[in-house]
């Protein structure tokens, strides 16, 4: 069991898994996001190959309106 | 005459006037305002996703693709230099590496004044990181010429409070940093009317950046023409150069001879 904090709201996984898969849990594949992984930026070609770890931080965010 | 476009970081905008997303009623309507401004670069915010609560949520790039737009992400709500350069790397990461952005660093919720400490450290990092950076700051000239110094493609002083529509309050300090900078400087807050905008331009500032004039008007999209035109008629007033000011006028429009006796 590994628990990753995905924009501040903490998740349990029972098994590590890829962050292409947790999108696609997430319903996210495909949408336009941008992702942090423990403070760095993942770009979306790592997203297949790049597994969860216990205490991951995750930031994943979208454009919304804003001045 | 050269046509007169607004030149940032290298490249010509036909519109002066810039605005943001926010606040508005829905989707529909930020396009339309959008549309009805004719502005060509449009503020956006960054902000977590939904993660999986929401999976239909309609998102803001697809009515404003970037293919169209000039898309300016914000630091909106950052108040220290590591926050504003961490949200400005994934908004380059979300527009497949577009490194035009708009810097603002808070000081205060209550008043949404800029920290210029943090805006300079920020800047710096932004900067040397390749990013090219337009940037909210106070009205202070000193500051304006030290972000220019830095390396920022354009400097953006506040006129007033952000969201306040108080107008230009400071038209001596806009002069000031238009006086010592060469980048373009564009009024960044503040603006309340038209007339507030047609102000700005006719001070001789190279553009004018406003949200909340637009989206909190009764009726956004009139407000956003509305602007257009303003933008529009202030730098045509400028280039125009206007009449000196004179407390009495001793020559009267109309002849002075041939007046019936």
């Amino acid at each position: 069991m590994i628990s990753v904090s995905i924009n501040g709201k903490v998740r349990q996984f029972d098994n590590s898994i890829t962050i292409a898969t947790l999108l696609e849990q997430m319903q996210l594949t495909g949408k336009r996001i941008a992702l942090e992984l423990n403070g760095e930026i993942l770009p979306r070609g790592q997203f297949n190959q790049q597994l969860l770890a216990d205490g991951d931080q995750l930031e994943i965010v979208v454009a919304v309106g804003g001045g | 005459m050269n046509k007169d476009t607004l030149l940032i970081a290298g490249k010509s905008y036909n519109s002066r006037l810039l605005i943001g997303t926010g606040k508005y009623k829905d989707f529909t309507e930020t396009q339309a305002a959008v549309e009805a401004s004719g502005a060509e670069i449009i503020t956006i915010a960054i902000r977590r996703s939904n993660i999986g609560q929401n999976p239909n949520e309609p998102n803001l790039l697809d009515i404003l693709p970037p293919s169209k737009y000039t898309l300016l992400p914000n630091t909106a709500g950052c108040y220290s230099a590591d926050d504003a350069v961490r949200t400005l790397r994934l908004a380059r990461e979300l527009l497949d590496g577009h490194s035009l952005v708009k810097l603002e660093v808070l000081g205060d919720p209550q008043s949404l004044y800029p920290n210029v400490v943090e805006t300079l450290a920020a800047a710096r990092t932004l900067v040397a990181d390749g990013f090219q950076v337009m940037v909210y700051t106070s009205d202070d000239p000193i500051i304006a010429k030290q972000l220019e110094d830095i390396g920022c493609v354009a400097i953006m002083p506040l006129a007033s409070l952000i969201g306040s529509g108080m107008g230009i309050l400071n038209p001596w300090n806009l002069q000031l940093i238009m006086d010592r900078v060469q980048v373009p400087v564009i009024v960044d807050a503040g603006v309340g009317t038209a007339s507030d905008a047609a102000i700005a331009m006719e001070l001789g500032c190279h553009g004018v950046l406003m949200n909340t004039a637009i989206a909190a008007a009764q009726q956004p999209v009139l407000m956003a023409s509305a602007m257009k035109l303003a933008v529009e008629a202030g730098r045509m007033a400028f280039l125009a150069g206007r009449m000196p000011k004179k407390l009495y006028s001793a020559t009267p429009s109309s002849p002075t001879s041939g007046l019936i006796s």
